[in-house]
């Protein structure tokens, strides 16, 4: 019994931190997307270009979301496999490409939905695997 | 241009990934209270392989920076998921993490759909 509060709680936890991981992804990415459209310059191999890039809010704002955004992922995968991660994560690309269409006036083709729902779909399929799927995990 | 900038993404996070899940792991169990982000950021500092990992996230940031410059956020977001499809066979083989058929199911049709996105 005790084993099995534990879990759930572990599961819970889990999925709490997923949820916080995809807001700030999707915020960043948005913020990010949108910043880097009004900075004039063309990055290219040279690093100042994209620091000079930073001085934009948006891209500054992007920046941090996405930064505090690898940290929790990285608390995220010290709780669960990267083959667990990787597929539930992808239902951000959905989100992403509604963000684009809705917020940044982006011109999605019908193909693109269809390309971006098989992603889900395929996250699905692989999301209803267990939490941790290693040796040791499964003793 | 775009698909390099695609591949630079996708191979920078593969391999980042990896080290970070193969360090992180070795680390333990991690929090995401402040004090749980300020033990992680000491975890960070102890762990080389760790801080290549971050490096490569910063490859694959700044060529993700350069991608949204010049194409649509639809597009550059569901493109990068190519990555996944990479990831988990060296989840399999590198990590050696367990996948059935489903799983393997599931990547397919999301490289299947990275195809149309960028079609």
């Amino acid at each position: 019994m005790k084993t099995f509060t534990g879990r759930s709680g572990a599961v819970l936890k889990t999925y709490s931190i997923l949820l916080f991981f995809l807001a700030l992804k999707a915020a960043g990415n948005s913020a990010m997307a949108w910043g880097m459209k009004q900075v004039p310059e063309r990055m290219s191999m040279n690093p100042a270009l994209y620091l000079r890039a930073m001085l934009n809010p948006y891209v500054a704002m992007g920046i941090a979301a996405l930064i505090l955004a690898l940290l929790i992922r990285m608390a995220l995968l010290s709780l669960a496999d990267l083959s667990f991660v990787l597929p539930v994560t992808a239902v951000g690309y959905v989100i992403s490409v509604y963000l684009g269409k809705a917020l940044l006036n982006e011109t999605v083709t019908r193909q693109r939905w269809l390309g971006t729902l098989l992603i889900f779909a395929g996250a699905i399929l692989v999301g209803s695997t267990s939490r941790n799927t290693t040796q040791e995990g499964a003793k | 241009m775009k698909w390099v900038l695609v591949a630079a993404i996708v191979f920078a996070t593969v391999l980042g990934d990896l080290l970070q899940s193969h360090e992180m792991k070795r680390a333990g169990e991690q929090s995401v209270s402040a004090r749980g982000l300020a033990r992680l950021l000491h975890v960070i500092a102890q762990r080389r392989l760790l801080i290549l990992g971050i490096a490569c996230n910063a490859v694959s940031f700044f060529s993700f920076m350069a991608l949204v410059q010049t194409e649509p956020l639809s597009f550059a977001v569901p493109a990068s998921s190519a990555s996944f499809v990479l990831e988990t066979l060296l989840a399999k083989f590198v990590l050696h993490e367990r996948l059935g058929a489903r799983r393997a199911a599931g990547a397919l049709a999301v490289l299947a759909g990275v195809v149309l996105v960028g079609g």
